[in-house]
């Protein structure tokens, strides 16, 4: 074990290299040595997360240079949305991350009734926290999954992604898909909450924290992982709040910090949970924070169901026939219901003029959507904050006297979704 | 509270859905990014994004559906426009949401009103995260930020022409690479 101890500890203060801090770059004279090797890390390589590419400048093993390439997942969806109705819209955000598309997908929800000041019912917002954390679940899940596998821990895949399985069930229970639901409509949920829910999710929730721990059984008595990720990708808390982090990042850098806690929505005042805080910044510490994270957001989903359960036969959406559309039942017997449906399915809601921004904690940290509306029925803009395109500049800093081998596990600790990086 | 008043280049404050916007003097806002930061203790940008309000309240741009000599959103009889919205200074707002991450969060949203040609100064010695931000912003909406260490696209190629979020640029509009005809 004598090779941890002798990984840096974490520092103090700031590293950030300028002029550019995004980037690390090798000084020319030394590259007209010749003793430098530039190569291509991706964009097909099956440890970045999708489709990143890195230049890196290797000094033997070491890193000498590295810069982030971006965007050969970029589809516009920013420009596509402005061509969209708003209820159209909100299929979107779930694909620009499809990891966590419930988290998502809430953001530009709360945005659009945010606009509308429309008021959501108590049962849309507990059952929202409950599908939030089921993803956030699964997206920590498929982390997990795919960075050990990085790191040559492949039974992980397999464990981790039968659980996934049986979190996707629970979606596919209530809203009819497994991932990209629509199911968080403006003003409540699509439909109401299955009868056999409840039962699926408690047994779900009763094996959930068994699951964590053997995973954690089978990583944090296994050298090869301990010793790939202890010491690795060292990002102190003033670089993780100047590069922006936010989410496990900044939190596996010591910084107490989660929008949930210091700045809640929906109704996460009223739930008791802990937030994960780690002060190591290394790989190591990340992963730490994902794994408590899991065990929080499982507290968390009992205790929705808990209150859930309670309001069993309350509405689940909004009464506003303006913005929603009116039950299934009613189309065949009120003329009303059938224009308003029309209307809403046609021309969309008009939604009154004015600038939002509105985010919450995703799975990746800090989501935020900035829409525009001119007053109509489209959006003016839309703009994502994505949480993976700011945690993929951190790249640099924490690859500082890396190793080749350990971008792998550093680039995996960032947890970067390209779809989301390059929308 | 926060009081804003000894922003640099202030021209007025505005609130509204609980956020509060800061509109400043665009070729101050180096100086008030580093005043929110220093002074204020806004330590974070969340993001940087601008807007382009090409068309803004005209007819047939939003509230419209359907093709051109089809119907008018803005005329009676449907669910069109309750009222042209109000005018807008210049045609592009830069917008900073900075956060003040601490104990006692806020944000606050800083905004610049640019011309079509006109250039910024960049952010990124204030808040180093603008870097891409900033990139991006050039890359979609053809923004230059001066001084930028590193000012080339971002997500489009590098050879792309155009900027694809500016209003005037026609979905569907780039060309076809590979159609056959040669």
């Amino acid at each position: 074990m004598s090779v941890i101890e002798n990984r840096p500890k974490i520092y103090e203060g700031s590293r950030i290299p300028s002029p550019i801090p995004t980037a690390v770059l090798v000084d020319p004279e030394k590259h007209a040595l010749e003793d430098i090797l530039t190569i291509n890390f991706g964009p097909n390589h099956p440890s970045t997360h999708g489709v990143l590419r890195l230049v890196v400048d290797l000094d033997g093993e070491m890193v000498a240079g590295i810069s982030a390439v971006i965007g050969y997942l970029h589809t516009g969806f920013e420009k596509t949305m402005e061509q969209k109705t708003w209820w159209k819209c909100i299929t979107y955000p779930e694909r620009i991350d499809y990891v966590s598309f419930q988290v998502n997908e809430l953001a530009f929800v709360l945005a659009i009734e945010k606009l509308l000041g429309i008021e959501v019912p108590r049962k849309a917002t507990w059952m929202r926290m409950c599908l939030s954390e089921l993803t956030r679940i699964h997206s920590h899940l498929v982390w997990l999954g795919t960075s050990a596998l990085e790191l040559g821990a492949i039974s992980m895949f397999w464990y981790t992604f039968d659980d996934r399985d049986t979190t996707l069930d629970l979606f596919e229970m209530v809203c009819g898909t497994r991932m990209h639901t629509r199911y968080f409509q403006a003003g409540g949920l699509a439909e109401d909450i299955p009868e056999g829910f409840y039962a699926q999710a408690r047994e779900w929730c009763k094996k959930m924290p068994k699951a964590i721990d053997e995973y954690e059984a089978i990583l944090d008595r296994n050298a090869i992982w301990l010793k790939r990720t202890k010491g690795i990708g060292l990002l102190s808390a003033d670089d993780a709040i100047a590069l922006g982090q936010s989410g496990p990042v900044l939190r596996a850098s010591g910084v107490n910090w989660d929008l949930r806690k210091n700045m809640p929505y929906l109704a996460y005042d009223e739930v008791s949970f802990d937030v994960p805080v780690f002060p190591e910044g290394d790989v190591y510490a990340r992963y730490r924070v994902h794994m408590e994270e899991m065990r929080e957001s499982v507290r968390i989903v009992s205790q929705c169901l808990d209150r859930l359960e309670e309001m069993r036969g309350e509405p689940w959406i909004a009464d506003d026939r303006k913005v929603v559309l009116p039950p299934r039942e009613e189309l065949h017997t009120s003329m009303e219901s059938l224009i308003h449906h029309f209307k809403i399915v046609t021309e969309g809601y008009m939604v009154p003029e004015g600038e939002v921004y509105q985010c919450v904690e995703s799975p990746r940290g800090e989501f935020g959507v900035y829409v525009v509306s001119d007053g109509g029925p489209k959006p003016w803009r839309v703009k994502f904050r994505a949480p993976s395109f700011v945690a993929l500049q951190a790249t640099a800093t924490c690859m500082t006297d890396a190793a080749i081998a350990d971008m792998i596990a550093i680039v995996g600790s960032l947890d970067g979704v390209m779809g989301e990086v390059d929308r | 509270m926060t009081t804003y008043d000894g922003v640099p280049g202030l021209v007025e404050t505005t609130g509204s859905h609980g956020e509060t916007t800061l509109v400043v003097d665009a070729a101050r806002i180096v100086e008030a990014c580093t005043y929110l930061r220093e002074e204020l203790g806004f330590n974070f940008l969340s993001d940087l994004t601008p807007t382009d309000y090409l068309g803004w309240g005209s007819r047939g741009v939003s509230g419209y559906i359907g093709t051109p000599a089809g119907r008018d959103m803005h005329g009676p009889g449907t669910q069109g426009l309750a009222r042209v919205p109000d005018a807008k200074p210049k045609r592009f707002a830069v917008n900073y949401h900075a956060l003040r991450l601490a104990d006692d969060p806020v944000r606050v949203r800083l905004q610049a009103w640019l011309d079509d040609g006109e250039e910024i100064d960049s952010v990124v010695p204030v808040w180093p995260t603008a870097d891409w931000f900033e990139r991006e912003a050039w890359d979609m909406f053809g923004i230059v930020f001066r001084g930028h260490p590193n000012l080339v696209r971002i997500l489009m190629e590098d050879d792309w022409e155009g900027h694809p979020l500016r209003k005037d640029y026609p979905i569907g509009g780039e060309p076809v690479r590979f159609s056959g005809a040669e």
